[in-house]
């Protein structure tokens, strides 16, 4: 198997899965319960909260641990947009973020806020000045990502909140770093970021579990309530064995090192596809290694995709939905329709080797000679 | 109390001397339906049928809910069995078991139906009595015999007395496997689903036959596809579904073939290898859900030269209805929200620019013969896949 789909999701690492299982079967309190059991679990809980608050440089008492990336970006923008009802109208995301805030932004617009959407430049990252424009005295919220999951592209998140922050220094500012996380050094306070999403699944940890860090005085109303978890701004018991594993994981980074190996299984992959012909290149030169997206000829993305897991090659289609809907990145980015519908999104981990690279080529190389296109 | 099945045979009762036939099939269907819910005692006399749990703890609201997909049933009552068939158990049974119909209705009314002619009370004499009695323990109650709120239905019968509320209607048609039987193809679209319950209904035993071109059509294509059967058995009962391998045939087809001509040829290859398919399942007929003028490969030039290509009966059971009416039956039959699922089918990468709307039969013909598909379609019966849908 080629597993080139790690933006989706990653293999859980063994150390992880391990604590997962011994969190499940001996140590299974509930990090609430007075009891020695319960005490157990919460220490568990904190060491796993340090370790994650750790690797962006936050203090454990900042990190809200969620169900995953979905639950933090809605409880950054909904909490954020709620807790400054009285005082503000305006919202500002840029038009490539992930569906969880693009959604979340769109309902708040529904209710009567004014949700201002900053498109990309044509390179696909968000520009300071055009962000800074849009906020005013009356934004509750800036969210811009941190990186681009279809495209990798990184945003200048640290010059943007500053712009903001000149312009309204009350403006919380949030970014979705899901796709960052452990792939980029980052710290919290150098990005001047109020609240912060993270996920588990996409760093070799399981599935259910995420985090938003909440920068200490910035206040937020929880959109989960009845119980004490998490600084009141999460109720419901903790999903420890996956919590615990996150903080196994997060102590297992290696970034800079596992960046360069990732940087150099690009730059193969980058040249290696580009000798084939039709073969274009949609992520940028600067973009984050671990995603490149490429359009492959005409071949639709699904038929190309559906080709390549045939031959044990896993990559996912550019666009976010199947039915001849292209990526809104894409589309945003200025890329013609054909183009975008034939968008393939492949991305890697540490775990990746040339050998992968060498099958991915070989299968589109291959499914570009045979299949059909319109 | 003891609660029992009261169901009353559909059009069937029309039929002469071989409505034993039809009865035995739909006992046989009602016997299947209910598998799974324990013991039941099954029995027809008088144009109905009688099920009776063998057991208190059988479900009774999951087996209405499953003969409520039978076809050959008018409608169905539950109703309660009175310990004995007279008149003073009849009314001590009736307020009881209808307590809270009757506790939330004003008005009300009582018929009667009095099949058993030994029994001494007429019935205008057992409705007198009966509405005596449960407007003597209901007094809010009026009686309104033209829109009363609650009817209330006493049934003598050779095998008892029966209380019960009015009836459920049924799925109607006629009992399936009646009816012979029939390829429906589908395609995991909206239409399909429900053209395959129209002809169930009819009484027609089904096969299912897909067509699937990985890597154009996904996996997902195929399990979506099985979902949809899995609802249309609930009313068709068990079936056969034949899933043909199509990639090569319509690689060649884009090879081989004028663009224009694509779905045309396409259409008529399916018609092909469905017949190949009934032939071995000794089915006498096919099923598309096709419905006139919808798409280019519906119109009436079109659908001429699809069924050119087969020799057996092509039933179109949806021709005349708009998109919205069959979209209606398929909320009914609870396979939309599956229909619209967003996956790849039957190969949108291969639909024509352009398609022709009145082919020339002619040209279609010699376009065909010039690729020569028989190679490929004696390969792919060589490959079909059978799944099994219950």
């Amino acid at each position: 198997m080629h597993y080139l789909d790690n933006s989706a999701t990653t293999a859980v690492s063994p150390a992880a899965a391990q604590k997962a299982m011994k969190l499940m079967t001996c140590c299974f309190g509930n990090p609430s319960s007075l009891h020695a059991l319960g005490i157990r679990a919460e220490h568990e809980l904190q060491a796993a909260r340090e370790t994650v608050a750790g690797t962006i440089g936050a203090d454990s008492r900042e990190i809200i641990f969620t169900s995953g990336g979905t639950e933090a970006n809605n409880l950054a923008v909904f909490g954020a947009s709620e807790a400054k009802r009285r005082t503000c109208k305006r919202v500002v995301v840029s038009s490539v973020e992930h569906s969880s805030v693009r959604e979340a932004a769109q309902k708040l617009s529904d209710e009567g806020w004014e949700v201002v959407q900053i498109p990309p430049a044509t390179d696909g990252s968000v520009r300071p000045a055009d962000v800074a424009a849009a906020v005013t005295d009356h934004t509750a919220l800036v969210s811009v990502m941190l990186v681009n999951n279809e495209t990798g592209v990184v945003n200048p998140v640290e010059e943007i909140f500053e712009a903001v922050h000149l312009k309204n220094r009350q403006t919380i500012c949030h970014t979705d770093a899901v796709q960052a996380f452990g792939k980029l050094d980052f710290g919290v306070k150098r990005l001047g970021a109020d609240l912060l999403t993270v996920s588990a699944h996409k760093v070799h940890a399981p599935k259910g579990c995420g985090a938003l860090f909440v920068r200490k005085g910035v206040r937020i109303l929880p959109r989960q309530i009845g119980g004490e978890q998490e600084r009141r701004l999460r109720g419901g018991t903790e999903p420890l064995p996956a919590v615990a594993a996150f903080g196994v994981a997060c102590g297992e980074f290696q970034t800079e090192a596992n960046l360069a190996t990732v940087r150099s299984l690009n730059a193969y992959a980058r040249e290696k596809l580009l000798s084939i012909d039709g073969v274009v290149c949609n992520s940028p030169e600067n973009a984050l290694p671990y995603v490149l997206n490429i359009s492959a000829g005409r071949v639709r993305s699904e038929t190309m995709l559906h080709f390549l897991e045939e031959r044990g090659v896993y990559v996912s289609s550019g666009s976010a939905c199947a039915k001849g809907k292209p990526s809104y990145v894409l589309r945003a980015m200025g890329f013609e329709q054909k183009r975008a519908d034939s968008a393939l999104r492949v991305s890697f981990s540490k775990n990746n080797t040339t050998k992968d690279v060498d099958a991915l080529v070989e299968g589109i190389a291959l499914g570009l000679q045979t299949l059909a296109y319109r | 109390m003891k609660e029992i099945l009261l169901l009353k045979d559909g059009e069937i009762v029309l039929k002469g001397l071989n409505r034993r036939q039809f009865e035995d099939v739909l006992i046989r269907n009602i016997k299947y339906a209910l598998k799974g819910l324990g013991g039941f005692q099954i029995k027809s006399a008088q144009s109905t049928i009688y099920i009776v749990p063998q057991s208190e703890d059988v479900d009774l609201d999951e087996a209405v809910d499953r003969i409520s997909r039978v076809f050959g049933l008018v409608s169905f009552s539950r109703a309660a069995m009175c310990p004995e068939k007279t008149l003073d158990s009849v009314l001590a049974t009736a307020p009881v078991y209808l307590e809270k119909m009757l506790c939330a209705a004003k008005t009300f009314k009582v018929e009667a139906k009095r099949s058993d002619k030994q029994f001494p009370y007429k019935s205008p004499e057992i409705c007198r009595e009966a509405g005596g009695a449960l407007l003597a323990k209901y007094p809010h109650l009026k009686v309104d015999v033209h829109h009363p709120d609650v009817t209330v239905y006493v049934e003598i019968r050779d095998f008892g007395a029966y209380v019960h509320a009015d009836p459920i209607r049924g799925a109607g048609g006629i009992p399936v496997g009646t009816g012979g039987r029939a390829v429906i193809l589908i395609s995991g679209g909206i239409d399909s689903p429900v053209a395959a319950y129209m002809m169930a209904k009819r009484g027609v035993k089904l096969t299912a036959v897909h067509f699937a071109s990985p890597p154009y059509t996904s996996q997902r294509a195929e399990e979506k596809v099985v979902r949809l059967l899995q609802k249309v058995s609930r009313y068709a009962g068990p079936m056969r579904l034949y899933t043909v391998p199509f990639t090569k045939m319509q690689e060649k087809l884009r090879d081989d073939c004028p663009e224009e001509l694509f779905t045309i040829i396409m259409r008529r290859l399916m018609m092909q290898i469905s017949e190949k398919i009934a032939k071995q399942r000794e089915c006498g007929a096919l099923i598309t859900g096709e419905s006139l003028g919808q798409v280019a490969s519906q119109t009436i030039g079109a659908l001429g030269c699809t069924d050119e290509a087969t020799d057996m009966v092509v039933f179109r059971p949806l021709i005349g209805m708009d998109k919205q009416e069959i979209i209606n039956l398929a909320y009914k039959i609870d396979t939309y929200d599956i229909s619209i699922e967003p996956y790849e089918d039957c190969c949108t990468v291969f639909t024509p620019r352009h398609p022709h709307t009145k082919p020339i039969l002619k040209f279609v013909k010699s376009a065909q013969e010039q690729a020569d598909f028989e190679p490929l379609i004696e390969e792919a019966m060589e490959h079909l896949k059978i799944t099994y849908i219950e």
